[in-house]
């Protein structure tokens, strides 16, 4: 009699594990960015804008394939290509088929690389590389990959839109440009030197120059050339520390012309900038938040205000990389075979509540989506950013942005 | 010739800034034998604390206020834990200021985020003190200058003409016989650790503004400290101020010119190769002045060390 109620007891007690393993075989997520050191903000409100927007977007609604949730995981890259194979390996090895990284175009580099290995060598646990925000254009160019997405318009697309817009300015005859030392600091220099001369012939290129990544401390020197070099504006594609000491450092030594640059928001860097910024600060980027562009995009801020209040949806394409992700796995039916969720996702066709109709291009994963020219400024702010009165408001927009931008990729479907 | 002008202020600017955090190194060093491995994050901690002061109370009281929390805070290590740790050596010491600033760095993100925070310069100083063609100098540069000259020649006056000053002096060189003398020595000791955190804390405060205050401003200020203290000799205060500005004018000039590495070689007589894409030292003829600005301090520390092992001010020959 004992016995049988121990055996009834443990049978109960496996059945019950088992049903709760089953139910929680989340689809794996894993994050690769930098959670500690000089990008740490950067990193860490890219994971906290994933992990809601999982939340939010899918887990709240049932998940996907009837209940399956998403789950997010971070892996600390330290912004080091090195390490972010490390990191890369420890996620494959916990079962995490998708792999969401951003933050440096080298890291992308590696990891795409990485990644294409990996998935000829182990066909039984093949990732995806969804890229929200590493935008080297080589990535969907000569080293794209049939595993690699892009969700972020890249350098070359939002130079096309940021050169549409200063060509039309005609006071701009003087243009200074400086960057981070790395491939996407060399990508935006080119790009803005070839459409530059194609766009405005008259404007003089008066400095071209990179500064060496995360590492300086006083940008004093570079701002003094710019200053000297007589510009009428300014072109950066730094981010993080970098963009802000440049920035705040260029502005303090007497500069007033517009600087247009592609990630001079949130993560601090609105608050920081506050007053001084004004007038100076121009952004280019997909997403739109200010004036917010849906009802549906007002109530995922609000939302996501109530569990970050210290926090900001500055990146709205992360949202986007959840949803398409979320509307592709459901269109292949299954999570586990990413062939089939590629292959969704490859030609996909997606409404954003930010605004725009996302197109995703087969021929070299490249989104399509609308690309804006925004101010920093204090009036009109519905959505401010980092809890100042400063936030981001679109000037201008550009529709389906270089929709028909060449591409050198040659993509290889694995059979 | 104006912009040599502006960058003599600008490299003069970090100079001292470099000066302030490297004469309390040094002093820390030359005495207790410790390399702190922490110094920075003392810095650091300088400018989260003045952030957190100043929107209570202002920015002058932040000046006022953190650097002695950060100088309390630096004796109290001394105290409680190197002292502790002192008795097993050297290593563990140094083992202990590595972890100490990895412990800083982690609370510093646990208690104000890893966003950069919106610590600004005041009002009062935020205007053009004046402009060389075209290049404003902000008043808060020169406000920067006052307070690091005022700290150096402060210290310099308490360390060779009070009492103080020789006691501490003496004790640099021969703490055994102070401390037969009657004196405290290791009062002596926490005394010029927490001075010595203190005047990081400082350079945090006015820095913060300027230069950004972000969990990550220790580790791009961390190496370039030491360099400093090596160039201009362990111990001598001296030292540490003409190595920081040397420092301080060579990364400034290096950065505002583009100098041309294929210019030095050719004004030296080497001729540069007809065919440059087969060349093998393609990349290094290519080599600009901006980009090698911030190693051009670890050279000069190689170089120093190779002919001048004790520094330029050093005393120490061994």
């Amino acid at each position: 009699m004992k016995n049988i109620t121990k055996l009834g007891a443990v049978s109960a007690l496996s059945l019950i594990v088992g049903a709760s393993a089953a139910f929680a075989e989340n689809i794996k997520i894993g994050f690769i960015d930098p959670l500690s050191g000089p990008f740490a903000s950067t990193g860490t409100n890219g994971l906290h804008q994933f992990e809601f927007s999982a939340d939010y977007m899918v887990n709240q609604n049932g998940g996907v394939l009837d209940g399956t949730n998403f789950e997010i995981i971070g892996f600390d890259n330290k912004t080091s290509p090195k390490e972010s194979l490390i990191q890369l390996q420890v996620a494959i090895d916990q079962g995490v088929r998708y792999i969401v990284q951003g933050n440096g175009s080298a890291v992308a580099s590696a990891l795409t690389e990485a990644i294409d290995k990996h998935n000829r060598r182990n066909p039984d646990s093949r990732v995806l590389f969804l890229n929200y925000a590493a935008v080297d254009p080589a990535l969907t160019n000569e080293a794209c990959n049939f595993w690699h997405f892009r969700f972020d318009a890249h350098a070359d697309m939002k130079m096309d839109a940021l050169t549409d817009v200063m060509a039309a300015d005609e006071g701009i005859t003087k243009v200074y440009i400086i960057g981070q030392d790395y491939s996407f600091g060399t990508a935006v220099s080119k790009a803005a030197n070839e459409m530059l001369a194609a766009k405005r012939p008259d404007i003089e290129i008066v400095g071209d120059e990179l500064h060496p990544i995360g590492k300086v401390k006083d940008f004093t020197p570079y701002s003094r050339k710019i200053v000297a070099s007589g510009a009428d504006a300014v072109i950066t594609g730094n981010w993080g520390a970098d963009m802000l000491g440049l920035g705040k450092s260029i502005i303090e030594n007497g500069y007033t012309g517009p600087i247009y640059t592609y990630y001079a928001a949130g993560s601090g860097i609105t608050a920081a900038f506050g007053e001084t910024g004004k007038g100076v600060i121009r952004l280019v980027s997909e997403g739109q938040v200010n004036p917010p562009p849906t009802p549906e995009a007002a109530a995922f801020y609000d939302a996501f205000k109530v569990k970050y209040p210290d926090g900001n949806v500055d990146q709205t394409r992360i949202s986007n990389v959840i949803g398409m992700l979320a509307a592709a796995i459901e269109e292949a039916g299954t999570a586990d075979d990413v062939v089939a969720v590629a292959d969704a996702l490859s030609d996909m066709e997606f409404e954003s509540m930010w605004g725009s109709t996302l197109k995703m291009r087969p021929a070299d994963h490249q989104l399509i989506q609308n690309v804006h020219i925004a101010k920093h400024t204090d009036e009109g702010v519905t959505y401010t950013f980092d809890n100042s009165d400063f936030g981001v408001v679109v000037e201008s927009t550009v529709e389906m942005a270089s929709a028909d931008i060449p591409t050198t990729c040659e993509m290889k479907r694995p059979d | 010739m104006d912009l040599i002008l502006v960058n003599l202020i600008d490299g003069l600017v970090t100079g001292l800034l470099l000066f302030m955090l490297s004469a309390g190194l040094t002093l820390i060093f030359s005495m207790m034998g410790v390399l702190n491995f922490a110094h920075a994050s003392f810095y650091m901690l300088g400018a989260y604390f003045a952030y957190s002061i100043s929107i209570a109370v202002g920015f002058w009281m932040g000046l006022l206020i953190a650097p002695l929390i950060v100088g309390v805070a630096g004796a109290a290590v001394e105290r409680f834990g190197l002292r502790r740790v002192h008795q097993y050596g050297h290593v563990p010491e140094l083992i202990f200021t590595f972890g100490l600033a990895l412990l800083i760095e982690e609370l510093v993100q646990f208690i104000w985020g890893k966003n950069q925070l919106p610590y600004s310069v005041p009002d009062v100083l935020n205007f053009t003190a004046f402009a060389i063609s075209g290049n404003s100098i902000p008043a808060y540069k020169i406000f920067m200058i006052f307070i690091s000259v005022g700290i150096f020649i402060g210290l310099l006056y308490v360390l060779t003409k009070t009492r103080v000053g020789m006691i501490i002096q003496a004790a640099l060189s021969y703490p055994r016989t102070v401390e037969a003398l009657g004196h405290n020595v290791p009062l002596i000791f926490m005394g010029v650790f927490g001075v010595g955190t203190a005047l990081a804390g400082v350079a945090g405060v006015i820095a913060g503004p300027v230069l950004g205050t972000f969990p990550g401003m220790a580790f791009v200020l961390g190496s370039i400290v030491f360099v400093t203290i090596v160039i201009g000799g362990l111990g001598s205060l001296w030292g540490a101020l003409v190595a920081s500005l040397l420092i301080g004018w060579i990364t400034t000039f290096a950065k505002s010119y583009n100098i041309e590495m294929e210019n030095i070689l050719n004004a030296i007589g080497i001729a540069t190769p007809e065919n440059m894409d087969e060349n093998l030292f393609r990349d290094f003829w290519s080599i600009t002045s901006p980009q090698i600005a911030d190693i051009l301090p670890y050279i000069l520390m190689v170089l120093i060390l190779i002919f001048r092992p004790a520094g330029l001010f050093g005393k120490r020959t061994q």
